[in-house]
């Protein structure tokens, strides 16, 4: 049984338009030292399914499925249990680390905090502990920065504090949501080699959320490409990334602008997007979640739940499509061209 | 068939009331005072201001409906006629808040730099000044009655309009389309006037209605104190402060006028609350 | 000191200043001559020169401001018109009253609407929020002084736990000074307590949807936790900027209150100094009242350094 098992997850959050489904049965699981990617476009469910694992809903969200922690089922918790669970077993890393931290709390005390209600520790374990952490994220003097404010930090310091944070308590599954997408180019690839090695030391698991394929394709050994709320191809990031099964997925992969790629003249800086807009969650057909969007589609996928196909002969790549062949052909043809 | 369709536009009329229920009961009960008020110009059930000591103190009856006061004047016609005193002073008040205060405000907007730092400084510095301050000061070089009371009000009204429609006008300056306007070669006042006051009005509005509450409110504390409207004109603030007198055998009298005073403030805030949800949502959601 | 403080200091000074130089202009230049009201017009000019030279008033009005300031700064209010007394006196009596009477509502105030309003935060769309909401609408509405009378009829007359008025001095008792100030602080914190819990409930609420409060609640931090360790704290920055803007509607509220109360405060003296023409008493008082609402403001200035690390900091 791997350590975290997510199956059939379904999130739906009452609207005033209606019930709207963020996440729809959706499965997954990973184990210890793994590290898996959920890639989609803002709105795609790949946060609310971070939330979701959490138990931090909003308050007009509801969970059906079953989410298991090496084996204890999370959704079957009550509120004060699933306290014990966060930040402990489960930490997560957020997107915006210039508001993710409570501006009128020292870093000391905010890095310490899970530690003393977790483990029990007192103050000053707690606080050399955070040096230690503070230390290993590297921030510079780091006994002198415990006193410091997050406004006094750079952004990517305060990224590395949440980090230290979410560390503490040598949690199980470390929930990375868009950790690079608020930060400098520059500091983005430091803080995502310090959480790769993070995780191979510690031997944790990490789900690492990201809109920016490249940010996915450096990172993790798995990918879950999610659309409209559903997990719509999942893989080994090397077979996915050859592959591009899904029209989806292909469609993603097209839209990043590739230097040097595309030979000569006019298409050279064209980018290349995927026709439509992002649905509103409640106008999502009943079938395939990007039949609307998909040049591929016919009537059918539309109203009928998408089949899953196995992809290639890579053990654990599969994509949901009724028309997989198509996509396959048309992925063989563009790869012809270029 | 035409039968659902009624019942469902009875349906969606409820469902919008409901929502806009603030709008609904408030824009009812500001209707009221109107209404007396204008209904008081040509006629009440009795006269507001004529004596009649041999009907003095009397308890609500079908010939007083609100009783008499201690000189024997009619108390429902009396508050009828007092909700013109109050329409009056709530309007002047805060007409002159709006046009000196928001012509402040839009010229901070406009000019920034030290114009606006000065404005600004002096706004603040109002704030020290409450209506009932300020009517103190007032009154004791003119004297008391209602146009100072006016006056008092009005100016303690000024800031407030200043403050709100300079960062709401702040706010649009930095919109686009007024670069797109500058870059068209518009002037500033030419750009105040086309774009940026008909974008604030909205909230200018909603401050208005919930600055006329508060005009009410203060009008009738400075009459209760004899620094407002005086005698005989009748005002609720001194319908409460000749009631105070009497009230240990009377009780009755300072029951009505104040509730005129508390239905009226409360009508003009539940309108100014539901004209911000109508008018900006945004703001209704963030609260 | 930090340089919002610095800032902060000066505008205080400055706004200090600007109110005492408003509060002369209105009550000793643009009224004209005291010595005309005084003696009437019939005295004769030996009369009026006698007591101008007496109080004063041949001095330029740029002296005359600046001997006032000075004298106020020194504890001299100067003498009372009517009375011949040093205003100082009158003054004194009268802000042992007003004063702790402004505190004790503003208290009022503070618990009933902390509380209020964190309850209905705490039960956001719920019953409880429903009902605190309504109420504060309500209470929004009610005229202070009308309240206050209300007040007087329930529980003085008809059920006689107060007395209608009046005021018990310190000397005779604390707690019956105290028992004395009840209802008027009652009747002046309502309304207060009423606008501060609405503004309570909707900053906590706001608070509530930070990121922060987000990361605390990931952390493990229970709902109660999250509520008194990043949530009031931050909330507070908002609420007691309501407050210093409250506290001068709390004073002229005072003012009002003394008088359906029969209280001997500031606000009696002012309105004695009205009718006796007695311009010292008033334009002291009148600027008392504009200074205290002027240092309340600075107060809160303070406050937000204490509260917010970000504005402690040396460079800004």
């Amino acid at each position: 049984m791997a350590l975290l098992e997510v199956k059939n997850l379904d999130v739906t959050l009452a609207t005033s338009r209606g019930p709207a489904r963020a996440v729809r049965n959706l499965s997954f699981d990973l184990d210890r030292g793994q590290t898996l990617g959920i890639v989609g476009e803002s709105g795609c469910g790949k946060s609310m399914t971070a939330l979701a694992l959490l138990g931090l809903l909003p308050e007009n969200g509801v969970t059906t499925g079953s989410i298991s922690l090496g084996g204890q089922d999370l959704l079957a918790l009550d509120e004060d249990a699933m306290c014990g669970v966060r930040g402990n077993r489960i930490s997560m890393i957020f997107q915006e680390p210039m508001t993710s931290l409570n501006p009128l709390h020292t870093i000391g005390r905010q890095v310490t905090e899970p530690m003393l209600i977790h483990q029990g520790m007192t103050r000053d374990e707690a606080r050399a502990e955070a040096v230690r952490l503070l230390e290993r994220v590297g921030i510079a003097s780091a006994r002198q920065r415990l006193d410091n404010y997050p406004h006094q930090l750079s952004g990517g310091q305060r990224q590395r504090v949440m980090i230290a944070m979410a560390l503490s308590c040598k949690p199980d599954v470390l929930i990375a949501d868009e950790p690079t997408t608020a930060l400098d180019v520059t500091i983005q690839g430091q803080i995502l080699d310090l959480i790769a090695d993070l995780v191979s030391e510690s031997g944790m698991a990490l789900i690492l959320i990201s809109h920016d394929l490249g940010v996915i394709a450096e990172t993790v050994d798995r990918v879950l490409v999610m659309y409209g709320g559903a997990g719509v191809e999942t893989g080994p990031t090397a077979s996915l990334f050859q592959h591009l099964a899904h029209p989806y997925t292909q469609g993603l992969f097209a839209a990043v602008p590739k230097l040097g790629s595309g030979g000569k003249g006019k298409s050279r800086t064209r980018l290349s997007t995927i026709p439509g807009l992002v649905p509103e969650l409640a106008d999502l057909p009943p079938g395939c979640t990007f039949a609307d969007r998909c040049d591929l589609a016919d009537d059918k996928c539309a109203g009928t739940m998408p089949t899953v196909h196995d992809v290639a002969n890579d053990a654990g790549h599969r994509v949901a499509c009724l028309k997989p062949d198509d996509a396959k052909s048309r992925m063989a043809t563009s790869e012809a061209g270029a | 068939m035409s039968e659902p369709v009624s019942k469902n536009q009875l349906m969606a009329a409820l469902t919008l009331m409901t929502r806009y229920r603030n709008f609904v009961i408030g824009a009812v009960l500001t209707g009221l005072v109107i209404v007396c008020a204008f209904l008081s110009a040509v006629w009440t059930p009795h006269s507001a201001v004529e004596l009649a000591i041999r009907s003095r103190l009397q308890l609500p009856s079908l010939e007083h409906w609100l009783g008499t006061d201690h000189l024997g004047r009619d108390i429902l016609s009396m508050i009828m006629v007092g909700a013109q005193n109050s329409l009056i002073v709530g309007i002047v008040a805060v007409s002159i808040g709006v046009f000196l205060g928001v012509g402040l405000g839009l010229w901070a907007a406009a000019k920034r730099g030290w114009t606006e730092e000065l404005i600004m400084r002096f706004s603040d510095f109002t704030f020290a000044f409450p209506a009932v301050l300020s009517a103190i000061m007032i009154t004791a070089i003119l004297g008391p009655g209602a146009v100072n009371s006016i006056l008092a009000i009005g100016i303690y009204n000024i800031p407030v309009f200043a403050r709100i429609s300079r960062g709401a006008a702040n706010a649009i300056w930095s919109r686009e389309y007024i670069m797109a306007a500058k870059a068209a070669g518009k002037g500033r006042f030419r750009i105040t006037v086309e774009h940026v006051l008909p974008n604030i009005t909205s909230v200018i509005v909603v401050q208005a209605t919930i600055s006329f509450a508060i005009a009410i409110l203060a009008e009738a504390a400075l009459s209760y104190l004899g620094i407002g409207t005086q005698p005989p004109e009748p005002s609720w603030g001194r319908m409460l402060n000749d009631a105070q007198t009497y009230a240990t055998i009377k009780p009755y009298l300072a029951i009505f006028p104040g509730a005129a005073i508390f239905l009226a403030v409360l009508g003009l805030n539940m309108l100014g609350d539901g004209l911000r949800d109508i008018l900006d949502p945004r703001l209704t959601r963030g609260r | 000191m930090s340089v919002f403080l610095a800032k902060r200091f000066l505008t205080f000074v400055a706004t200090l200043l600007g109110a005492s130089i408003v509060v002369f202009l209105v009550l000793e230049i643009l009224p004209g001559d005291p010595s005309m009201t005084l003696l009437g017009a019939d005295a004769d000019e030996e009369a009026y020169a006698a007591l101008r030279l007496k109080l004063g008033l041949d001095e330029p009005a740029v002296l005359r401001y600046f001997d006032w300031m000075w004298g106020m700064m020194q504890g001299d209010f100067g003498i009372s018109y009517a009375y011949s007394v040093p205003v100082m006196e009158l003054v004194w009596g009268a802000m042992a009253l007003t004063v702790p009477l402004a505190i004790f509502a503003m208290l009022i105030t503070i618990v009933v609407a902390l509380g209020l309003g964190v309850f209905a935060a705490s039960r956001h769309n719920k019953p409880g929020d429903y009902v605190v909401m309504a109420f504060s609408q309500l209470g929004i509405a009610v005229p202070n002084f009308w309240f206050g009378i209300l007040l007087i009829l329930f529980f003085a007359v008809n059920l006689g736990w107060f007395k209608a008025g009046g005021f018990v001095q310190w000397e005779d008792g604390v707690w019956l000074a105290v028992k004395s100030l009840f209802l008027p602080a009652i009747a002046l914190a309502t309304v207060q307590a009423a606008i501060l819990a609405r503004t309570t409930r909707s900053a906590v609420l706001e608070t509530f949807r930070e990121d922060y409060v987000r990361t605390a609640r990931a952390k493990g931090l229970t709902r109660s936790q999250t509520l008194w360790r990043h949530v009031l704290r931050n909330a507070l920055i908002p609420v007691i900027t309501v407050m210093g803007l409250q506290f001068a509607n709390l004073l002229a509220g005072t003012i009002v209150i003394e008088s359906v109360f029969s209280l001997p405060g500031l606000g009696k003296l002012v309105f004695q100094g009205i009718a006796n023409r007695d311009m010292p008493v008033v334009k002291d008082i009148v600027l008392l009242l504009a200074g205290m609402v002027i240092v309340v403001n600075f107060v809160v200035d303070v406050t937000y350094a204490v509260i917010d690390p970000r504005l402690k900091v040396h460079d800004v």
